[in-house]
Parts: structure tokens; C-alpha cells; sequence
């Protein structure tokens, strides 16, 4: 008998427990919905959220995105917010783990009852909650990645890219490398999923299929590229493209100087800020002098450039005077992008309508590419300038490209960016 | 002197712990088991319609992340084996899942049965799987067989990893599943239907282990751990029941594993990493070891906590770095600190507590009656 009332205990208490925690976020819902029906929205404010590895292998450089994004809505916020609603915006941590981004989203979605999910981070990461997002309908906006994944309107209706995708992003880069290192050996190391794959992809239709001698890949939960770095000695690579986060390509080109190796490097964006880079390699910084990259956005140390000047405010005003890299640029522009999006889908906002805005298109912001949003194209940026590494700075050098993801030419894109407003908060257009 | 032996119920009851009275009423151990599992079916349907989405989700996680704690608590807690390598078995339920969906969905098969054949499978691959690393375990003791474990839990992500062509490296594979049955109406949320499906897998998983633990398995499991020379004398083959131990622990955490897979439709090696299988140890340590009730609390903390170190952190304004830097490392320190100070005030666990405080008030209540 003891047996059956110890386990009935057990029951009893269990069910008490889960109906009081179901209590308690039962409070929860009904309290923050006030009565709207739009998941998110009130009308003093907007909930969205994001998921990004604030630890872990790729939290280098990336954990500093959110926390910009969400300064640049705290400096919108303070200036009266869109539409007189203040933007709440909630960053989970998902340690770069497919499996922890499914739980964080799924706590997003379903607890915080979020309005949209916003520049949720990480190829490997965001592939995972696509399907999670389109059956919950929520608005899957401005992924950090350039995987070619987001740009699939018919599959994905709700999802919209940010960053260039990797595929023209590495058509870019190669083309570089055609025009000034035409004959010699070519070798590539990727990341092992979309990411790699899209800019290898990229890197050949402009090389060739034979133009990579050696193409080597790495896993983020493998801190050991010496094996890829001593093949790359080995075949005598001239040109090294990389297609990694910013922490492994600060751990290659450490390894190659160790290993006593100096190629000309070629950095994918996402991987090529030069303050993380610097950061991570501490005295060893020198190392990247003459490294190749590709940029969009304001480069970080152009004092000069209305963009940089305004987002150095808000940093100082709202985030702490967090040390200013590539990232914060990033994140901030995310954040005006997202802004400007929210202005364009009205007052009476709805999730349909936010994605029609989005499809619509005409934003214009900090970046130099031009964003090329419809309702056949989902993908971000479309495409790059260049950036070389020389006396300890990263600056850009010749004309922004543009190109698509097939096998159009790599073009020149001359329309000069635009100014920020007066007060850095976007007008309806 | 036979192996039969082992099979007579002890005319006297030993003060062993895991140990249960019998009460003359063996043949009713599975309807009484049975009973439990259809009112806490019951409940969980009840429950599954009371909370929100969100909650549903948690319940159906704790339910999968239950089946592999409950194996584990099996092996560790009665029979005296550890294992670092649970989180590798229940990669291989995962794994297999996957790719049965897939295959599935490429032949263009359609119907709620199949992910019956694929949790089956699921569970026939890791019993393989747990045969092999059974048998190794079998011989070894102690920190030996700790090393082999977690041998296992390091290398089997790795090959996700390896073989990436069939798993697709770190990115992994999605898990494609059936919407729920029409007949429950087109707006039948997702997430109750989840709970629905591990709740059940789940129970069925409980009152087979529970069954195993009441019978001569279950004794020849106890007296293995509780003296191997003793239980020798007394006909038992140790080896014999020490792979079975391991076999059964295999089988319901390559279903955790699978039931993990079908709730998040994807899997990932990340999901399954070495730092899982140790906190599946923590978790049925903190739980209670060697009582299926002990594995349920280690189920809800291995659930509730990164959930409720989110909450914490969240309570303080922190400057954003050290927000992030917790975030990620507090759930370890919190399981830490709670493993240590589990052990020293309460080396039952929490279902030791809750049944010292449950007999105590059982003690009580016939004499205020009488």
C-alpha cells in the first residue's frame, strides 16, 4: 500500500505543480495581450525576438549583434517609437546549437508570444526552426546568414534574408581573384553546411569547376584546423578563400602562421570584421595585414561616413560605449531596416501586412548594395564592395559589385548610398 | 543451486532499498501498473488541454528526456553500472528516426503509422547499438567502464560528423512528421498533439521498465549490483545480466532520443553532445537514483532549468556581456551546486525526500484514525 500512496504522492504533486506553472503563464497571456489579437503587438508595443549564440564557437564578434540591434530600437524608443510603439526585443542565447534554437524559438513563439522572429542567427541554426515558423506564421525576417535558404518565396512566404547570399557573395570574391591572380592556385575552406556549400558554389561559377585545387571544410565543434591549413601547405595554394565564422578564421590564419604558411587570404563577410579578427588574435594582429574581405555597410572606422557618426552616438548612448566593430554597424542597420519596414506596414499592424511591406520593397538605408526585396526575391543585400587590410585598418577599395545567385556577370553597382535622417529614426517613405 | 533460484520470491524481505514487498499479490503487479499508466494518461490529456502551447512542449520534452532517465536509472540505480554514454544512444535513436522519415517521404509514403515503424526502428538500432557497448561494459568496472561510456558518447556525434554525407555534418537532418490526424479537427494544436504522442511512447516505456524491475529480472538486476560474487553463487550469470541491464537502458533512450527528434523535427550532433549524457547522469542522481520516480524529477530539471536561469538572469538589469556570459554557464554552475548539495543533505535525491516525508505522514494517518 505504501508503494501505491508514495507514487500516488508523487502524481498528485507533479499535476499540482504543472497546473500552477500553467497558472502562472496563463496570468502571463492575458495581461500582456490586451486584447489585441495580433500575437506581440499592443498598441504601446511591439514584442519580436531573435536567437543568437551569446556563447559558444561562433559567439565571437556575433554576440555583439543583438545587443546593437536592440540599442539602436532603445534610441527609436526613446524618440516617441513607430507609430507610438515602443519596440521590446528579446535576444535568446542558442549557444550556435541547432537543438537549443528549436527550444528558444519555440519559447519565443509560443511564450513570449512574439510578432515576428528578427535576424535570427546562423545557417546550420535558423535551417532548423524554417518549418516551426511558417506553420506558426510568424514573420521570419532579416536572417544573419546568407544561406540561398531564405530565398525560397513559394516555400517559405514568411522568410526574408539579409546579409548578400554566400553564392554571390563567393562569385564576388572570385572574381577578384580572376582579375588579380589569374594563374595561381586557388583553395577553399568552408564551413561544412549551407554556408561553405553556398560560397563554394559561388567561388566556381566564376572559377571554374577545376578553378579550386584543394577545397577543405571544418566543423565548429572541432577546434583543430591544422589538418585543413597543412593541406592547403602541402598543394602550395597561392589564393586561400574562406568561407568561415569570425573564429575560425582567426584560428587558420594563426595555424598558418604557425604552420609557417602565408597565402593571400580572401574572407567572407560574415567572417572578415577586422576588430574581431584583431581581438581574437591579440598580439598576433599583424597576421591579417593585407587580408581580403567584402562589406556592405559603413566600414566601422570611416568617422567620416553620417551612418558611422550616428550609430557611434547611439552605441555611446544606449549601448554601454560597447567597443565598435563591424557588428554593431550590423546590427544597427538591421535594426533601422527593421524600422523602416514597421513605418511601411502602417499603424494598424498586422503580421500580412508587415510582410507586404516587406515585398514591396524601396528600402534604402546604410548599406552600399542595393536591397532587392519583391515577392520573387527574399534574399538581402545583393551584393558587396571590397575590403583590404593595410597599416592595422580595414578600408574599402574599388567599385561595389552586384551579381545574382545564377550565372550573370559580376557588375558594377554605382548608385551612391543615402544619407541617414536628421534624427537617425527613418520617416514613411 | 540453479538460475531458477533467483525466480522464487524471498520468503523474507531484505532491507535493501530497491527492494519491494510483494504482499502475495504478484499477479496483479502489470493491472496495477497498468491502472497508474491510464490515470496518468488521463492526466496528461486533462493537463495537455489545461495549459498552453508552450507548456505542452515542455511536458512532451520532459516526457522523452523521461524514457532516457528512466533507462538510465535502471541501469545505474539497480544494477550498478554507469554509464557517461547515454546521450550517444539516444543520438542513435534520433539518427534513426530521421532518416526512417526521410525514406519515407521520399518513397512517398504517407500515413501516422509510420512514425510507429520509425520509433521501432529507432529503438531495434540503439538495443543493437546497447548489445555491443553492453558486452564491452559487461567486463569492465568502475572507472573503466566510465571511460568506455564516455568513449561512446564522444565518438558517436563525431560520426554525424565523419559520415557527413548521410548526416549532414553538424547542420543535421530534419525530421519531416505528420500533422495530427484530421479526425481531431484542423485546428488541433501542434504542440498537444506532441504531448500526446511522447506522453504515450512514454508510459508505455514506464510500464514496461516497471514490470522488468518487479520481476526476477529486476531481482537478479539488484543483486548484481548489490554483491556480483553473492549473486554468482547464487546461479545468477552476471555477465548475462549485466548486457541485459545495458540492452533494456539502450532501448528506452534510443526512444527518448527518437521522441527528442520528432518534438524538435530535427536532429543535430549538437543536440547530443557529451555535456548531455553527463547531465542525464546529474539529472537521475539529483531525481533519486534507483527509482523510476527519481527519473521524472531529473526529467522536469533537465527541462525547467535553462528555462528558469533564463528567468533569473532576465530579473536582473546586467550589463549585456555579463548577461550572455551567464546566461550560457549558469545552467551548469546551477547543476552543479544542486548535484553537490543533493549529495550531502539529501543522498536519496528528491523522490528520497518526497517518500521520507510521505511515509512519515503515512505513519500518522492510521493511528489519528484508529
Amino acid at each position: 500500500m505504501h508503494r501505491t500512496a508514495q507514487r500516488g504522492l508523487a502524481i498528485a504533486s507533479t499535476i499540482a505543480l504543472l497546473i500552477a506553472a500553467a497558472g502562472c503563464s496563463g496570468d502571463d497571456g492575458g495581461s500582456s495581450s490586451g486584447g489585441a489579437s495580433v500575437p506581440g503587438v499592443t498598441d504601446t508595443e511591439i514584442v519580436v525576438g531573435t536567437h543568437m549564440p551569446l556563447t559558444g564557437p561562433a559567439s565571437a564578434g556575433y554576440s555583439k549583434i543583438a545587443p546593437a540591434t536592440k540599442a539602436y530600437f532603445d534610441y527609436v524608443n526613446a524618440n516617441g517609437g513607430v507609430h507610438g510603439r515602443k519596440i521590446t526585443y528579446k535576444i535568446m542565447d542558442d549557444g550556435y546549437n541547432p537543438a537549443n534554437t528549436q527550444q528558444v524559438v519555440r519559447q519565443l513563439v509560443l511564450q513570449d508570444k512574439v510578432f515576428a522572429v528578427l535576424n535570427g542567427l546562423g545557417t546550420p541554426t535558423h535551417t532548423g526552426v524554417l518549418d516551426f515558423l511558417k506553420t506558426n506564421r510568424v514573420p521570419d525576417l532579416f536572417v544573419a546568414s546568407g544561406s540561398r535558404s531564405w530565398d525560397q518565396p513559394d516555400k517559405y512566404p514568411g522568410t526574408f534574408g539579409f546579409n548578400p547570399d554566400y553564392t554571390v557573395e563567393g562569385k564576388i570574391l572570385a572574381n577578384y581573384v580572376k582579375a588579380n591572380h589569374a594563374g595561381q592556385k586557388v583553395c577553399f575552406l568552408g564551413q561544412d553546411d549551407d554556408f561553405g556549400r553556398d560560397s563554394l558554389v559561388g567561388v566556381e561559377k566564376v572559377l571554374g569547376a577545376g578553378g579550386v585545387a584543394v577545397k577543405q571544410t571544418y566543423v565548429t565543434s572541432n577546434t583543430n584546423v591544422a589538418p585543413q591549413i597543412g593541406a592547403f601547405k602541402a598543394a602550395g595554394c597561392q589564393v586561400v578563400v574562406l568561407a568561415t565564422v569570425p573564429g575560425f578564421t582567426a584560428l587558420s590564419v594563426g595555424t598558418a602562421a604557425r604552420l609557417g604558411f602565408k597565402p593571400q587570404w580572401l574572407v567572407s563577410n560574415v567572417g572578415g570584421d577586422h576588430p574581431t579578427l584583431a581581438k581574437q588574435l591579440g598580439e598576433a594582429a599583424p597576421l591579417l595585414e593585407g587580408m581580403v574581405g567584402a562589406n556592405y555597410l559603413p566600414m566601422q572606422n570611416d568617422t567620416a561616413n553620417p551612418w558611422i557618426q550616428l550609430f557611434t552616438k547611439i552605441n555611446k548612448e544606449h549601448n554601454g560605449d560597447a567597443p565598435f566593430d563591424g557588428n554593431t554597424v550590423y546590427g544597427m542597420s538591421v535594426g533601422y531596416l527593421f524600422v523602416q519596414v514597421l513605418l511601411a506596414a502602417g499603424k494598424d499592424l498586422t503580421r500580412e501586412k508587415v510582410l507586404t511591406a516587406v515585398q514591396k520593397g524601396g528600402f534604402q538605408g546604410p548599406g552600399l548594395a542595393p536591397l532587392r526585396f519583391s515577392d520573387k526575391d527574399h534574399s538581402g543585400y545583393g551584393g558587396q564592395r571590397l575590403t583590404r587590410v593595410s597599416g592595422g585598418a580595414q578600408t574599402y577599395f574599388g567599385p561595389t559589385y552586384e551579381t545574382d545567385e545564377e550565372d550573370g556577370p559580376v557588375t558594377e553597382f554605382s548608385t551612391a548610398p543615402v544619407a541617414p535622417p536628421a534624427n537617425g529614426v527613418p520617416t514613411v517613405s | 543451486m540453479s538460475a531458477t533460484r533467483a525466480a522464487v520470491p524471498p520468503k523474507q524481505r531484505s532491507a535493501g532499498v530497491g527492494d519491494r514487498p510483494v504482499d502475495g499479490r504478484r499477479g496483479s503487479t502489470l493491472l496495477r501498473h497498468l491502472a497508474v499508466a491510464l490515470a496518468v494518461g488521463l492526466a496528461l490529456v486533462a493537463v495537455s488541454y489545461a495549459v498552453e502551447p508552450f507548456r505542452n512542449f515542455q511536458l512532451a520534452t520532459v516526457a522523452a528526456y523521461l524514457c532516457a532517465t528512466a533507462g538510465l536509472t535502471v541501469l545505474t540505480g539497480l544494477n550498478g553500472q554507469l554509464s557517461l554514454g547515454h546521450g550517444a544512444l539516444m543520438a542513435v535513436g534520433a539518427y534513426t528516426v530521421a532518416l526512417c522519415q526521410t525514406a519515407f517521404l521520399d518513397r512517398g509514403m504517407t500515413g501516422g503509422w509510420l512514425l510507429a515503424v520509425s520509433l521501432v526502428a529507432a529503438i531495434v538500432s540503439t538495443v543493437a547499438v546497447g548489445a555491443v557497448v553492453g558486452v564491452a561494459a559487461a567486463r569492465l568496472r568502475g572507472p573503466y567502464l566510465a571511460g568506455v561510456t564516455l568513449a561512446v558518447a564522444v565518438v558517436v556525434p563525431a560520426l554525424a560528423v565523419t559520415f557527413d554525407g548521410v548526416f549532414n555534418g553538424e547542420q543535421g537532418l530534419s525530421v519531416p512528421v505528420e500533422p495530427p490526424p484530421m479526425a481531431l479537427g484542423a485546428y488541433f494544436p501542434y504542440e498537444r498533439w506532441q504531448l500526446w504522442l511522447s506522453g504515450a511512447a512514454t508510459l508505455l516505456a514506464l510500464v514496461l521498465l516497471a514490470n522488468l524491475i518487479r520481476s526476477r529480472y529486476g531481482r537478479t538486476f539488484r543483486a548484481v549490483r548489490d554483491d556480483e560474487v553473492a549473486a554468482r553463487l547464487a546461479g545468477i550469470h552476471v555477465a548475462r545480466t549485466q548486457v541485459l541491464a545495458f540492452v533494456v537502458s539502450a532501448a528506452t533512450a534510443g526512444l527518448g532520443g527518437a521522441l527528442l527528434a520528432v518534438l524538435a523535427q530535427s536532429v543535430s550532433p549538437g543536440a547530443f553532445s557529451l555535456t548531455l549524457s553527463l547531465f542525464l547522469l546529474m539529472a537521475v542522481v539529483i531525481g533519486g537514483l534507483g527509482r523510476l520516480a527519481g527519473a521524472l524529477w531529473g526529467a522536469v530539471l533537465l527541462v525547467a532549468l535553462p528555462d528558469l536561469t533564463h528567468s533569473v538572469t532576465e530579473l536582473f538589469t546586467l550589463s549585456p556581456a555579463v548577461a550572455q556570459r551567464l546566461e550560457g554557464n549558469l545552467p551548469l554552475a546551477i547543476f552543479g551546486i544542486t548535484l553537490i548539495v543533493v549529495m550531502i543533505a539529501a543522498p536519496g535525491g528528491v523522490q528520497g525526500v518526497l517518500s521520507r516525508l510521505g511515509r512519515a505522514l503515512l505513519a500518522r494517518w492510521p493511528a489519528r484514525r484508529s
